[in-house]
């Protein structure tokens, strides 16, 4: 068999590479291990809705004849197993070997475990695959006490969706604050106000001790006392899935290091994209690992393109994030570093709301609740490296700098 | 079940029949249509999944919401008034034959 491109993990990464690299026109052979037995699929809805059935589930990122169509062999439920960089190989568990030209690890990350005595109980819950997903959809029906751990993205999302259902929910978050440092402190306070309001309840700054029941999960032991549960979700972060890169003796500090054009810095063979590479970013001070569609999306297609043959491109693709919490939708764009001074300022209704984050007096990062229009206004300053300052920004939006400098680029 | 027709700025034509409540944007993907982009999978969060309305259907697909109307202005290409978000439209029989033009770029 001659060799091509191989593509481990069939996630939003891989399948960027993937299908990039046909629509650059590379006609050599393309194949993708994905670990589950699942189409690649969004991962996204997975946590922002109850799911019951895989029918109410239109995840799929695109239809089988996608793959056929293009000639690329998707090989599901196969997970790779080892790798020799000599040999320019990959063995699966299957015991099938497949030689590469290029090497591409979308290895992606798994849920960081919940490691108290009572974890393994049934109707505890992570959610990170689809039939994660199912299960808790199918949980939440009946569930009466919900008890969410961990106060970021996943656990916010979960927690909507579980009061949507009926529910009673409890967050029991170890730090002081939700989100830690996905979201500025000035913010925090406004997002947790409004999912009290709607009936979610936070244990802050509190630790989980046990889950105990006979068999089931019947309640959770924390720092502030005992709570009744009958099902419990957590979402405590992720780790990057290195051990194949590690046990091939790649470079590997908290995900796969990788260079500006996204290849290993041990090997220029392989490359590393999406939640398990970590790279330079032009708007980070060092090597950032960003778990996100839009970086497992922009990733994906810059190593397509260049395996492809096009010129290669640094990657330096504004970050972008979000999530929908119940009636909340958060919106993320740049990075923001703990040292920015940030400026709250309200929008045109009250449940608008956004954070400016400057360094050394320009805008670097913008983080907005309820106001699509301005989370978007913030992606086209930021991506272009307009520069904004707080002055610009005085009794006005970027909406209307941005409205106003499509003008002048209309008129000149 | 209605069909639409995705034109693609070269001029190639993407037929594509969903049954009748399903999201336009929803049916491109699941047909392969190239152009969509969707990153939010449909949530109104990204705007890269703007189409062009054939400008004689504009009545019966309607205008955008007001906050679909405001992330117009921020679309990769040219904002026009048949500009809408296709994650943002329902098919139903009305729409059935439905033409829509897919934008240079999305991202």
């Amino acid at each position: 068999m001659s060799a091509g491109v191989v593509i481990v993990g069939g996630g939003q990464a891989g399948f960027g590479v993937a299908s990039t690299l046909r629509a650059c026109g590379y006609d050599g052979p393309v194949t993708v291990f994905g670990s589950e037995p699942h189409l690649p699929y969004q991962r996204p809805p997975l946590s922002k809705k109850a799911h019951t059935g895989p029918d109410d589930l239109q995840v799929s990122l695109v239809p089988e004849t996608f793959y056929r169509e293009r000639d690329i062999d998707l090989r599901l439920d196969e997970e790779v197993v080892s790798l020799d960089r000599a040999a320019r190989t990959v063995t699966a568990r299957s015991g099938a070997r497949v030689p590469y030209t290029h090497l591409v690890l979308a290895t992606g990350a798994r849920n960081r475990p919940l490691t108290v005595p009572g974890a393994d109980l049934d109707g505890v819950h992570a959610v990170r695959s689809l039939d994660d997903a199912l299960a808790v959809g199918r949980a939440l029906a009946t569930a009466g006490d919900v008890v969410v751990v961990g106060g970021g993205f996943i656990g916010l999302e979960l927690a909507r969706v579980a009061l949507a259902g009926g529910a009673r929910v409890t967050v029991v978050e170890l730090a002081d604050r939700l989100l830690g440092r996905a979201l500025s402190p000035a913010l925090e306070p406004r997002l947790r106000e409004r999912h009290e309001r709607f009936g979610v309840r936070f244990l802050t700054g509190t630790a989980v001790r046990a889950l105990e029941g006979p068999g089931r999960v019947e309640r959770v032991v924390t720092s502030a006392g005992v709570l009744p549960a009958d099902l419990v979700v957590y979402g405590i972060g992720a780790a990057p899935r290195e051990e194949l890169a590690r046990d091939a003796g790649l470079a590997v500090a908290d995900g796969v290091l990788v260079d500006e054009l996204l290849r290993s810095v041990s090997d220029p063979w392989i490359s590393a994209v999406g939640d398990c590479a970590r790279g330079p970013h032009p708007h980070a001070a060092g090597p950032v690992r960003l778990e996100s569609v839009q970086n497992a999306t922009d990733q994906g297609a810059l190593v397509g393109r260049r395996i492809a043959g096009r010129e290669p491109e640094p990657y330096a693709s504004l970050p972008w994030f979000w999530s929908d919490q119940g009636d909340v939708k958060l919106q993320i764009a740049g990075l923001r570093a703990p040292s920015d001074e940030v400026r709250l300022t309200a929008g045109d209704s009250p449940e608008r709301l956004a954070a400016y984050a400057f360094r050394d007096g320009l805008l670097v990062a913008v983080e907005t609740l309820n106001w699509p229009a301005e989370h978007l206004a913030a992606r086209r300053l930021l991506a272009h490296g307009t520069p904004v300052t707080a002055a610009d920004l005085a009794g006005t939006t970027l909406g209307a700098l941005a409205r106003a400098r499509r003008a002048t680029e209309v008129r000149t | 079940m209605p069909t639409v027709i995705f034109r693609s700025p070269d001029g190639t034509a993407h037929q594509v029949t969903a049954a009748s409540g399903t999201v336009l944007m929803q049916a491109a993907l699941a047909h392969g249509v190239p152009g969509i982009v969707a990153e939010c999978g449909g949530n109104a969060s990204c705007a890269t999944c703007h189409v062009y309305i054939d400008p004689a259907q504009t009545g019966p697909v309607g205008p955008p919401n007001d906050v679909e109307d405001e992330m117009l202005d921020f679309t990769a290409a040219e904002r026009r008034p048949t500009s809408r978000l296709s994650c943002q439209i329902r098919l139903s029989d009305t729409l059935d034959g439905l033409v829509v033009h897919l934008p240079e770029e999305q991202v």
